[in-house]
């Protein structure tokens, strides 16, 4: 990418800045360019993305080195090439001689070919009545080479030239590339990493609208078994049974869960499982999840705001102005329920009513499903379409973002423009493979099976609950922005610092750093408001869990009244500074008591502590200087 | 407390307008809107010689946290951008009204009516 295109660039970036100290420091560069602050213009999407499946290329990469990665590719292509080989002096043909690890061949009918070698345990690919394909990687090997050979009823040639790379220019030169080429140094390495982060090994991760579940290890075990694991996503549909049925029953479950008449399991995320419609505006709330307007405009459509009342609810007024305003075009209104605020709408059978009698479809994202799940169902309450989020509601892990699973669920009218199969007649794919994610439709499945429909209403009950006796119990210290006329609040809360910034200068970073010394994750900051915090804490977490956060919450609400008072001022004060790593405490002219208060804050037990490993980052030295590479390599030197 | 300079207009969008001669102005963010916006990180300028009109969009600022357009304060042809701004973007964070201006614009006559004075400003400012 060439200067000035950063921008446009899709997808997460992760780009150098400097902490507090001055040291080196990473993190997500030009956030800014994410749906929920840049809505309609947005080129990346904060909610899903294919982070662990970027880790494990880059984990290969780092395991391999360029002299593994060189020994697996030349591997694979001499027995592509000794294939080759053996076909023409069987009398067969190859299409090209210029090939890496695939070689189209054609040595008789296809039809014959594909049986024989599958009676020999292989599949091969028929490109048609003349052609196959045949492919090799590392996990080939001689026999594999001499079974296939025997099965078309050629003998198999030994290779005749060993060839060699071409590049002669040097690459993965960095040392994370060239310093873990062993298990046991890749192990070490791999738990240093893990000791930086903060995930849900360590504490409740309270990011709201995220939903940060459980992602039990039974319900991820069967992702790993080869059944799963192995099978080709376009393997005979005789020889996938098992994953078939898995998926049947899955697609079933949701269909009961949401109240819909159908469901494809095949969007890769929630925002690619939106978008469809005739007319062109989209009547989307200030309230809705923030990836909607992107999915729109992605869509061809005009997003039209339709704002919101002071209890945070869609304003049925203005609503009903916008869709007068707009009715010959309307297409569809996108609603987010519970709301992106934290609160079942009240009006949402009458929001629905509205766009159904102007001619319009009514979509109900499912970012906010936790707080429905066997409670009620939006095909059922004035819904026409929604997606889900497999990867938040139903236990994909969601760490960096995915791979996720986002199915679109619609009622009978819409069942007609459900994602079709990629190498079927019809066009209608928006995946590269029939069942999009496949391989980790175990973990929706295990989740549903193990919990039945009695437990993913308790759940969902669970989830409310923990979110409101959070906001009840934290209100003296952070009011909660939004709540229904009885008070309640949905599975999220949203805490206003609104107030308290005003009077004290302490931000929602200042009380997100400092969260970080007492062991806990961040929770969502100013989003859907700026200048507050959204706290969601799911069905996950233990009551023990959950006072341990509203005791550090007390504690930093203590530090917020010392500053208030005028005993400590901002500027020195522990919240500012936060997070404190053990180097810049032990390095401080603090007094030993404030620097124990400042590592060891009430109820952070020193045995267990949390080391942040940088100091608070500097993000606008980032963003202004723009680095998205490898810092060079000197800079690593010990 | 914001600064609100009595000598420049201003529109409710947060862009404050001052007459240079005759047929051109100058115009910037202003110091609420730098404030709001926090640590600014990048700038879009409209080009030189772009005909702009009021009320739409011509130039976005981002900060670390929010993006925002740009809205035309009148409408005329860009006569000159302040290329600062677009190297050293926290000019605007520093200096709103004076080295981080954003945009000179040619209009046909300078006149003003339709924009806000300093204290009708304030006064939206204030409220919000």
């Amino acid at each position: 990418m060439r200067n000035g295109l950063e921008r446009t660039l899709p997808g997460r970036l992760v780009g150098v800045s400097v902490d507090a100290q001055g040291k080196r420091a990473y993190r997500l560069a030009l956030q800014t360019r994410e749906q929920h602050i840049r809505r309609e213009k947005a080129t990346s999407n904060i909610c899903t993305a294919q982070a662990l499946l970027a880790v494990m290329s880059g984990m290969y990469a780092a395991y391999h080195g360029l002299s593994g990665l060189q020994e697996i590719a030349l591997s694979a292509s001499n027995l592509a090439r000794q294939f080759a080989n053996s076909v023409k002096s069987g009398g067969g043909q190859i299409r090209s001689e210029s090939f890496f690890d695939t070689v189209c061949f054609s040595f008789g009918p296809s039809e014959k070919i594909v049986s024989a070698c599958l009676a020999a345990g292989y599949n091969i690919r028929k490109i048609d009545a003349d052609w196959c394909a045949v492919s090799f990687d590392e996990t080939t090997t001689m026999e594999d080479l001499f079974a296939i050979c025997s099965a078309i009823g050629i003998k198999s040639e030994p290779a005749v030239e060993i060839i060699e790379t071409l590049r002669s220019e040097t690459a993965l030169t960095h040392p994370v590339f060239n310093s873990y080429h062993s298990e046991t140094e890749m192990m070490r390495y791999l738990r240093k990493l893990s000791d930086l982060d903060l995930a849900l090994d360590r504490t409740m991760i309270p990011l709201g609208s995220c939903t940060m579940k459980l992602n039990a290890a039974t319900e991820m075990a069967a992702v790993t078994w080869p059944e799963f694991a192995n099978a080709h996503p376009f393997a005979p549909a005789n020889q996938s049974l098992g994953w078939r049925k898995l998926i049947k029953n899955l697609e079933d479950y949701l269909v009961e869960v949401t109240g819909y008449d159908a469901v494809s399991l095949q969007p890769n995320a929630g925002s690619q499982g939106r978008g469809e419609g005739h007319r062109n505006i989209c009547l989307i709330p200030s309230s809705a999840h923030g990836t909607n307007a992107a999915s729109a405009v992605m869509a061809g459509m005009k997003v039209v705001v339709v704002g919101c009342d002071d209890l945070g609810n869609v304003d049925l007024t203005d609503l009903k102005t916008k869709i007068a305003e707009h009715a010959e075009n309307l297409s569809a209104i996108m609603v987010t329920y519970p709301s992106t605020h934290g609160v079942f709408e009240e009006g949402i059978g009458e929001i629905c009513a509205s766009v159904h009698d102007a001619g319009g479809q009514v979509y109900v994202d499912g970012a906010n499903l936790n707080a429905l799940v066997g409670i009620a169902q939006p095909g059922k309450f004035g819904s026409d379409v929604s997606h889900l989020n497999l990867h938040k509601t139903f236990c994909i892990p969601h760490g960096g973002g995915g791979p996720g699973v986002g199915p679109v669920g619609v009622r009978a009218h819409l069942a007609k423009f459900l994602p079709t199969n990629p190498l079927g007649t019809e066009t209608g794919a928006i995946s590269g493979s029939e069942f999009g994610s496949a391989g980790i439709l175990p973990i929706p499945y295990a989740y549903i099976r193990m919990m039945s429909g009695e437990g993913l209403k308790l759940a969902t009950q669970t989830a409310i609950l923990s979110a409101n006796y959070i906001s009840k119990k934290l209100q003296n210290h952070f009011p909660t922005l939004y709540t229904n006329e009885n008070g309640f609040v949905a599975h999220e809360c949203i805490l206003d610092m609104r107030e308290i910034t005003k009077e004290t200068g302490v931000t929602v970073d200042d009380v997100a750093k400092r969260l970080i010394d007492y062991g806990f994750h961040a929770p969502t900051m100013s989003f859907p408001v700026a200048g507050t915090l959204m706290i969601e804490p799911t069905e996950s977490e233990s009551l023990f869990e959950i006072e341990r956060f509203i005791n550090a919450m007390s504690q930093i609400a203590f530090e917020i009244s010392e500053i208030r008072s005028g005993k400590v001022k901002i500027d020195d004060s522990a919240l500012r500074s936060a997070p404190h790593t053990s180097h810049v405490l032990l390095a401080s002219d603090l007094e030993a008591d404030e620097r124990l208060h400042r590592a060891f804050p009430s109820g952070v037990n020193p045995a267990n502590k949390y080391w942040p490993p940088v100091s608070r980052i500097d993000g606008a030295y980032g963003d202004r200087n723009l680095v998205c590479a490898c810092p060079p390599i000197e800079d690593f030197a010990l | 407390m914001s600064k609100v300079p009595d000598n420049l207009s201003y529109t409710k969008e947060h862009e404050w307008v001052q007459v240079l001669d005759a047929n051109t102005i100058r115009f910037g963010i202003t110091d609420f809107a730098q404030e709001a916006l926090g640590d600014i990180v990048f700038v879009t300028l409209p080009a030189v010689g772009d005909d702009i009109a009021s009320g739409e969009s011509c130039g976005e600022v981002e900060s670390t946290k929010s993006v925002s357009d740009i809205y035309a304060p009148v409408s005329g042809r860009v006569c000159a951008v302040n290329d600062l701004v677009e190297t050293s973007p926290e000019t605007i964070n520093q200096d709103p009204y004076g080295n981080g201006w954003i945009a000179q614009v040619e209009v046909e006559t300078s006149s003003l009516s339709g924009l806000l004075s300093a204290d009708e400003y304030l006064a939206i400012t204030t409220a919000s």
